[in-house]
């Protein structure tokens, strides 16, 4: 194996009550890609994240990240370690301004490590820095959007807040939860440069998404799930043309052809 | 192809933009528009020794010391409900802590409240804070049962193995050297908690503990650890409760069970209901008028809990959002009737 893997996820299983939402799934992740993670409703990718990032414990299973042990570990603990994740449902600080809301990634250890100044850059005023990473995820820095309440804020708003946490805590791997979905067409073109950008600096990613014509344009490999478990993996091309894959999106195709000869 | 290109640009601070909307310091009209209602706070708690005890008389010196130590407790249960989202029901268990630390100082090792009320401000604080730190996880109703249950379990706990004086409490507590002293510091101590609370929640420490309330699991992906911090608010919430239950015992000269008390739980809440939720000096102000509406009813004799019943219920009927959340909308906005 390469020793620029970042992230190396392992058997990992979890169960709540008797459903089997993750069964066996290993996967592993190098340094600087974009890996997606792809599947019908229901097959077990946000919580997969969730096992990576701490939120709730799996049953079995280990996750190396940067070849360290983080199995099952606190999630404010992974999260200082730089691998930071969105969440599907957004959970932004609805009573506080926009530029708000990233004071408090700013707080933490890591980005005080980092930050330069306890995590408020060369001014040690965290307010400044906030505004700039806003300004990097796409909040036009003159106009009144960073300060207004997020509670007012638009959906598309919302999702690029949720990276902008991310970004707060200087990661080294973002798992992003979905972060076109709910997006307008135009609202995802103007994300997609976005991530790529996000690439270019040397972030790795790895994304949940549904909206494949996006994530194929960035991925460089991808996963698929199906009922927790683990289908396939490999370039995009390889993998939508897998049959199984179809079977798991679009149902058995053996009832269409019946159709077709009858 | 390299496609990063550099360029210069230069944009302004952070804080040239936030602080643009501050034109307070350029008349006197925006001037008083800012201070007058912070003044009149001030100046009114100051004013209160030289007036209320002449009109009413000296009985009513204690009731301005009891008003501002329950105003220290509905600080910390206002804090820690609308800024950190803990529901605390721990006024008694912070003010039987408090004042016992302070009794059993001065008591046992003779120091004089000037060192005690200190002590026993931070040590009890250390107390309380471990002691409600497995419940810190909790949410809701669940943590405000367990702060319930403390002060009634110590209260057993102190009256069955008969320590600290048992039912009888510890006597002969150093009090002040005149009531002029203990009213004015308290009064300072208040208002110096009140307004250093609100500095507090507004600072980056603050903006953390109203993430934590807004959304929890979003702090911990942001790297901060819940339990900590709210570890952190319930100290300085227990803090507050414990010099306010340290300066009772020095009030008092003496320190009893009847410290846990549930009314040192209940008033600050009735106090934040009447006062407005989220603005600090609600609370404050509720106690200032529900401890001495309190004291006056006494004359009714037990008929004085319907009184004050109807007066809560009125209020939360007729005015739940509080009487400072109506006031600071008053002061802040207009209505008019527009055509349409």
């Amino acid at each position: 194996m390469s020793n620029n893997e970042i992230l190396q996820v392992t058997d990992v299983c979890k169960t709540f009550g008797g459903v089997q939402a993750l069964l066996n799934v290993s996967f592993s992740v190098q340094q600087g890609e974009v890996f997606g993670i792809i599947g019908p409703n229901g097959s077990g990718k946000t919580t997969l994240i969730n096992c990576i990032t701490g939120f709730i414990k799996m049953n079995s299973g280990k996750v190396l990240y940067n070849g360290k042990d983080i199995s099952n570990k606190a999630p404010n603990h992974i999260a200082n370690l730089g691998l930071t994740r969105t969440f599907q449902i957004m959970r932004p600080y609805y009573s506080l301004p926009a530029y708000k809301n990233l004071i408090i990634p700013l707080f933490s250890p890591r980005a005080r490590r980092k930050g330069g100044w306890r995590g408020g850059g060369k001014l040690g005023d965290r307010g400044t820095v906030s505004i700039d990473i806003l300004e990097e995820i796409g909040f036009e820095r003159d106009s009144f959007v960073p300060y207004k309440l997020a509670s007012s804020l638009p959906t598309g708003y919302l999702k690029r807040l949720e990276l902008a946490r991310c970004l707060a805590l200087k990661p080294d791997l973002i798992l992003c939860d979905e972060v076109f979905s709910g997006l307008s067409m135009s609202e995802i073109a103007s994300m997609v440069p976005l991530i790529e950008k996000l690439q270019m600096d040397g972030i790795t990613l790895v994304m949940i998404e549904h909206r494949l014509r996006e994530l194929f344009r960035v991925a460089s490999r991808v996963m698929v799930l199906n009922f927790g478990e683990k289908l396939i993996e490999g370039i995009p091309e390889e993998v939508m043309a897998n049959e199984k894959v179809r079977e798991a999106y679009l149902g058995s195709e053996k009832v269409l052809d019946y159709t077709f000869e009858a | 192809m390299n496609t990063q290109e550099r360029r210069k640009e230069r944009i302004d601070r952070g804080i040239k933009v936030r602080t643009e909307g501050i034109y307070a310091v350029s008349s006197w009209q925006e001037v008083t528009y800012l201070v007058l209602p912070r003044l009149i706070l001030i100046v009114g708690l100051l004013l209160l020794p030289l007036i209320i005890p002449p009109l009413l008389g000296p009985y009513w010196k204690r009731v301005i010391s009891y008003a501002a130590i329950y105003g220290l407790l509905a600080l910390g249960f206002d804090f820690l409900a609308h800024f950190v989202g803990l529901v605390s029901l721990g006024g008694a268990f912070f003010i039987g802590v408090g004042g016992y630390t302070a009794a059993l100082l001065n008591k046992s090792l003779g120091l004089s409240p000037l060192f005690t009320i200190p002590i026993a401000t931070v040590g009890g604080a250390i107390i309380c804070t471990l002691l409600l730190l497995p419940a810190l996880p909790l949410r809701g109703v669940y943590f405000a049962i367990v702060t319930l249950m403390y002060p009634l379990a110590l209260m057993r706990i102190i009256e069955a193995l008969n320590i600290f004086g048992g039912t009888d409490g510890i006597l002969g507590v150093a009090g002040f050297p005149n009531t002029w002293i203990e009213q004015y510091l308290i009064i300072f101590i208040v208002i110096f908690a009140l307004f250093g609370l609100r500095r507090l929640v507004n600072e980056d420490i603050g903006l953390v503990f109203r993430g934590v309330k807004d959304n929890d699991q979003s702090v911990r992906a942001s790297g901060l650890s819940i339990t900590l911090y709210k570890a952190i608010a319930v100290f300085i919430a227990s803090g507050l409760g414990c010099l306010g239950g340290a300066y009772l015992a020095h009030i008092y000269m003496w320190s009893g069970i009847s410290q846990f008390a549930l009314d040192f739980s209940v008033i600050p809440i009735a106090a934040t209901v009447i006062g407005g939720g989220g603005t600090l000096v609600g609370p404050l102000l509720g106690c200032f008028f529900l401890v001495p509406i309190s004291e006056w009813l006494r004359t009714f004799g037990t008929l004085r809990i319907v009184f004050y019943s109807v007066i809560l219920m009125a209020f939360i009927m007729f005015r739940s959002e509080g009487v400072m959340v109506y006031a600071q909308r008053k002061y802040h906005q207009f209505q008019r009737w527009v055509k349409v």
